[in-house]
């Protein structure tokens, strides 16, 4: 967090003053490793062991937060007959298919679902080919919102019992044997996080991509989500499981998604094969119980403010105007279908694909297969020209004069020169103000975007495939010299209107009949009172720690979501401590400094009648108020595509044999098996270490916002590797040299950082030694300094839910010295693929 | 003349993010340093010097990684200052020392007066340059940018005594915490340079951070240095007077 979020991590600096206890884990001593309490070393791929040792140490002594657990958890569910563990089948669970590898989830469904949930989505293979939406996480039409339950937790088929049978055999021992952390150093972090939770404390996780980018990724993230509501972490302050996002506003990209399967506010994109029309749509996507039972007043809200006027009940909305899916068309499908000449155009805007995505090399040979590439960045990035400078060229795997693709470069403003929202990692929207014009040709992706529909408009005819686009709502107000539509206007559109046009106040205002629009339901009210909310500043000190007038956070301007749970069942304050927000009897309303996730004035006795819809179908003690069944999901009985629980696997490529189970690796990752993304085999002596990618304070992502500048560049000029003295010993290489690593996709070169920071990790008899680089430079991007490209050893294997590369964990050889030029490099990478 | 102003330098606080490095480059537009990997730690700056104000030393040790950002020490009895011929380097009203580019002649006498090696000829234009504080910052009310910059407040900047008195306190903090080995250096009104108006708080030997154990003002010694000059000057003057004396 200090190498990558430094600004951020004044905070935890701050914490660490009042007397917070900082661990940090990771396979690389950082600067975060440098200013914590307690470092622990853990092999790169192996958290699910170590968490999953933490939630079995908390099971086995009964240190759970027993009253939370019972009341705002499903541990109590029990679960279908049908389902089977891990435990019971050696590394799988129920429905698993060999053949597709993929599972079909019905099996692990809440008692009495099964039936329904084989009419939802994750049930269907060819959904399964798309990464699922948020809404699955509500369970499916028909499932009831009181599942069977056992208070007593005695149940064999409890969640409660299901978990500590999966858990058991996350030892202290199989930490030290996989991880590489002691039973000692277990010990004191496992007596530092349960005595630091319950009414009195609670203790926060925080991650970033270290966690997500693996073929495991998604259950790294649920195995932290079962240890903090096993410990009443969640919806208290203090508490919480905390995303450090990649860049600025990727909270934002993702709310108001530049991704294949969402529509804004975490609403899926319909299937071509699979929705037939709104209602049909409306009827698979989702629970009726829950805040997600309101999700036609969402989707038609959408549609109106994308089709204003036009979209009428009698039309569905223009529900049929959508988009649809036809299967994955994640990025690296996209890349694939490049190489195969099926994907003939690509919009680059703010990424480097060609350096910041997995296997370099796919990416570029994508690249080259165009007929036509736009790119908007700051810089003439390596993906911009690729066609001159690629490692390829040099090879020869790739000819300038064969390169069809004709490469538009669009310059970009900078966040300075143009205003907006960012949308941080807590959900807090804060309006920028624009500093300064662009310069030159430089202008805004708001501006692009939408003289770009202007022209292509007015190049469409009246065809029927053209309305969609026609007929859309375009018409923002411009201002300045160059047209700029005005980002408040959309940001208004964003927040929502009622039908004379009003700006929303809240969500719940939203309506399923048209009489009001929506960009994004989840923003709606942040253009309330006809006030850009974003653009608050009122000063920490003139208003409490909260801080609710300072930006917007969704929804509603809530600070911490599911807030409810900071109050015990009776809705009062689990302690003085932890006071937050409680139920005041008097006036009958949730109250406290933060806006209640709750609606106000339900009372903890509410208690909801028979056939009850949406969050009326949720009880007064029920503040998991988007789970169809309003708990915090330990087991996740639908959504997930590679199991209800968190389970070990190695990653793709390692060098250790998974001693937990039968099965080396997810069974369910997504593989790429093509010639151009070739895997080190498991367990290979010709790849012997493992290594993992990383980020450095003086650099940003893959360098082309700050290679340019000199007072960047100057401070880590070069691409290095760090190295255990140890493994310098072993291999021959010498601090300051140069080593040259090896996979079965290419070979790079780096300077040699040999450093004590890295140590060699001792598991049972093995020594694995860890490997770590910086993924910064690449060969062009107006770089002052310049480097071979790591990502370029990264093999693509996805994770099955959300399809992220594993970029974190990898295996390698490492060599003394530069690498071999041209099409010798071609024949080491042959020499090591053979063997 | 208004308060002394100066830095304290919390190295315990420091989380190496270099953004005080970058901060003085940019508001004083002092160029870049070259590009060059050191393979010293995740220092690719080295030392202080005509192109860098503010330093971070990355200090790699068993268990821990040091690191701590220098700077000018604005010295008390500040040689550079002393052996200036051209009036270029002035006592400011905030009792900071500053080189005025347009008067410095590149003389260079102040470079080796100095005693932790802070103050450097460019080469590109042979004028000298160091850290000014941000004298203009400080005209127009601001603190100086590396201090604005740095997000953990490792950087203070304030008014010297009040520095201090903070300093202390920290010290006492530390060592009541079991960190003994917290100490300050350059604080002292009695040490060598008459006090630092930059000073800080270190976790190990100052020689552990390149810095000077027991720096003294090179131009302590110069009134001495004259007066025993003069003597030997009159001793000589006599030896020859007696030699002119004896002949007639």
């Amino acid at each position: 967090m200090a190498e990558c979020h430094p600004v951020g991590y004044q905070w935890v600096m701050e914490a660490r003053e009042r007397g917070a206890k900082v661990f940090h884990i990771d396979p690389r001593f950082s600067r975060t490793s440098a200013t914590v309490d307690r470092y622990l070393q853990i092999r790169a791929g192996t958290d699910i062991v170590l968490i999953g040792a933490l939630i079995n140490h908390v099971l086995t002594n009964g240190l759970d937060f027993r009253e939370y657990v019972l009341a705002y958890t499903n541990a109590a569910t029990i679960v279908s007959e049908e389902f089977r563990d891990t435990e019971d089948l050696d590394g799988l669970f129920s429905g698993y298919d060999p053949e597709s590898g993929r599972y079909d989830t019905t099996s692990w469904a809440y008692e009495g679902d099964t039936g329904k949930t084989e009419e939802m989505s994750e049930g269907d293979p060819r959904h399964a080919e798309a990464a699922g939406s948020d809404s699955y996480g509500a369970r499916g039409a028909g499932s009831t919102a009181t599942p069977p339950t056992d208070p007593t937790l005695s149940h064999p088929r409890c969640v409660y019992q299901i978990l500590k049978r999966h858990f058991s055999r996350y030892t202290p021992e199989r930490v030290a044997e996989l991880c590489g952390i002691s039973p000692e150093q277990f010990a004191e972090l496992a007596e530092a996080v349960t005595a630091n939770s319950g009414r009195e404390r609670t203790t926060a996780w925080v991650y970033s991509v270290g966690w997500t980018q693996h073929s495991v990724g998604v259950q790294y993230i649920r195995s932290a989500a079962i240890l903090q509501l096993l410990l009443g972490n969640m919806g208290r302050p203090g508490g919480g499981i905390m995303a450090l996002r990649g860049h600025a506003s990727i909270q934002g990209s993702t709310d108001i998604p530049t991704l294949f399967n969402l529509l804004p506010g975490y609403i899926a994109m319909p299937h071509a094969h699979r929705h037939d029309g709104l209602d049909h749509y409306l009827d698979r996507e989702g629970g009726d119980t829950g805040w997600w039972g309101n999700r036609r007043a969402y989707v038609v809200s959408l549609l109106k403010a994308w089709w204003g006027d036009g979209a009428t009940e009698e039309n569905d909305y223009r529900f049929d105007y959508l988009p649809r899916l036809t299967g994955d068309h994640g990025h690296y499908a996209t890349v694939m279908g490049q190489i195969d000449g099926k994907v003939k155009g690509y919009f680059v805007v703010g990424e480097n694909p060609a350096v910041g995505s997995a296997n370099g090399k796919a990416q570029r040979l994508g690249l080259a297969n165009l007929d036509w590439l736009v790119v908007r960045d700051l810089m003439v990035v390596e993906t911009a020209s690729f066609w001159k400078d690629a490692p390829e060229i040099e090879t020869g795997e790739l000819r300038t004069e064969d390169i069809a693709t004709e490469v538009f470069f669009m310059p970009a403003a900078s966040h300075v020169e143009k205003e907006g929202t960012f949308t941080n990692t807590q959900r807090l929207l804060q309006w920028r103000e624009k500093a300064l014009d662009p310069p030159d040709d430089c202008r805004s992706d708001l501006w692009f975007y939408y003289h770009l529909g202007k022209l292509i408009r007015q190049r469409l005819g009246g065809d029927g495939i053209d309305r969609p686009v026609m007929e859309l709502t375009w018409d923002y107000p411009e201002e300045g010299r160059h047209r700029d539509p005005s980002a408040e206007a959309v940001l208004r559109e964003i927040g929502g209107v009622d039908a004379d046009g009003r700006p929303l106040a809240s969500l719940r205002e939203l309506k399923p009949d048209g009489s009001t629009s929506c960009g994004c339901w989840i923003y709606c009210g942040v253009y309330a009172d006809g006030v850009n909310q974003a653009a608050r500043r009122k000063p920490r000190g003139e208003q409490g720690p909260v801080a609710p007038e300072w930006g917007w956070a969704w929804p509603a301007n809530r600070r911490i979501l599911y807030n409810r749970a900071s109050a015990d069942p009776e809705g009062r304050p689990w302690s003085e401590r932890k006071k937050y927000v409680y139920w005041d009897a008097e006036k009958g309303r949730w109250t406290g400094p933060d806006v209640p996730d709750f609606e106000e004035d339900k009372p903890p006795s509410y208690r909801p009648p028979e056939g009850a819809k949406a969050q009326d179908a949720l009880a007064g003690t029920d503040p998991f108020i988007m789970q169809s069944d309003g708990k915090g999901w330990l087991y996740v009985p639908s959504g997930l595509a590679d199991g209800p629980l968190p389970a070990h696997y190695e990653p793709q490529e390692s060098p250790i044999r998974n001693t937990l189970y039968g099965r080396q690796s997810n069974p369910a990752r997504r593989t790429i098996d093509r010639p151009e993304n070739p895997y080190n085999p498991p367990l290979s002596s010709r790849f012997p270490y493992v290594f993992t990618t990383s980020r450095l304070t003086e650099h940003h992502t893959a360098g082309g916002m700050s290679r340019p500048l000199p007072y960047l560049a100057e401070l880590q000029p070069a691409l290095f590797c760090e190295v255990s003295p140890e493994l310098a010993a072993e291999v021959g290489l010498e601090n300051g040299g140069w080593a040259t690593v090896v996979t079965e996709r290419t070979a790079i070169e780096m300077r040699v950082l040999v450093t004590g920071r890295v140590r060699p990790l001792r598991l049972g008899g093995t020594t694995v030694h860890q490997i770590v680089m910086p993924y910064h430079w690449g060969y062009g991007g107006g770089g002052l300094v310049t480097g071979d490209v790591v990502n370029d050893l990264s093999p693509i294997v996805l994770d099955p839910n959300v399809y992220i590369q594993e970029s974190k964990a990898g295996t390698c050889d490492i060599l003394p010295g530069r690498r071999p030029r041209g099409q010798a490099l071609l024949a080491l990478i042959e020499r090591y693929r053979h063997g | 003349m208004a308060e002394r102003m100066g830095f304290f330098t919390d190295t315990t606080l420091c989380i190496g993010c270099k953004a005080c490095e970058v901060a003085c480059k940019e508001w004083n537009d002092v160029p870049d340093d070259g590009f060059v990997f050191r393979a010293t730690s995740y220092d690719n700056t080295g030392a202080l010097g005509a192109d860098t104000w503010r330093h971070v030393a990355f200090i790699e040790q068993d268990s821990r990684w040091l690191m701590s950002s220098d700077v000018c020490k604005h010295c008390t009895h500040a040689a550079c200052l002393d052996v200036c011929p051209t009036g270029a380097l002035f006592r400011t009203e905030f009792d900071t020392v500053v080189v005025q580019s347009d008067v410095c002649n590149g003389c260079g006498y102040c470079v080796p007066a100095c005693p932790y090696g802070v103050i450097d000829r460019r080469e590109r234009d042979g004028r000298a340059w160091k850290c000014t504080m941000c004298y203009d910052r400080l005209r127009g009310g601001l603190e100086p940018a590396c201090a604005k910059a740095c997000p953990t407040k490792s950087i203070q900047f304030g008014p010297l005594e009040e520095l201090r008195v903070r300093a202390e306190e920290r010290v006492e903090r530390l060592h009541a915490e079991g960190m003994t080995e917290a100490r300050l250096y350059g604080e002292d009104p009695d040490n060598g340079v008459g006090g630092a108006g930059a000073f800080f708080l270190l976790l190990d030997e100052p020689e552990t951070y390149g810095l000077p154990p027991d720096p003294v003002v090179t131009t302590r010694d110069l009134g001495e240095m004259w007066r025993w000059a003069g003597v030997a000057a009159f001793g000589l003057a006599g030896a020859l007077a007696a030699c002119f004396l004896r002949r007639s």
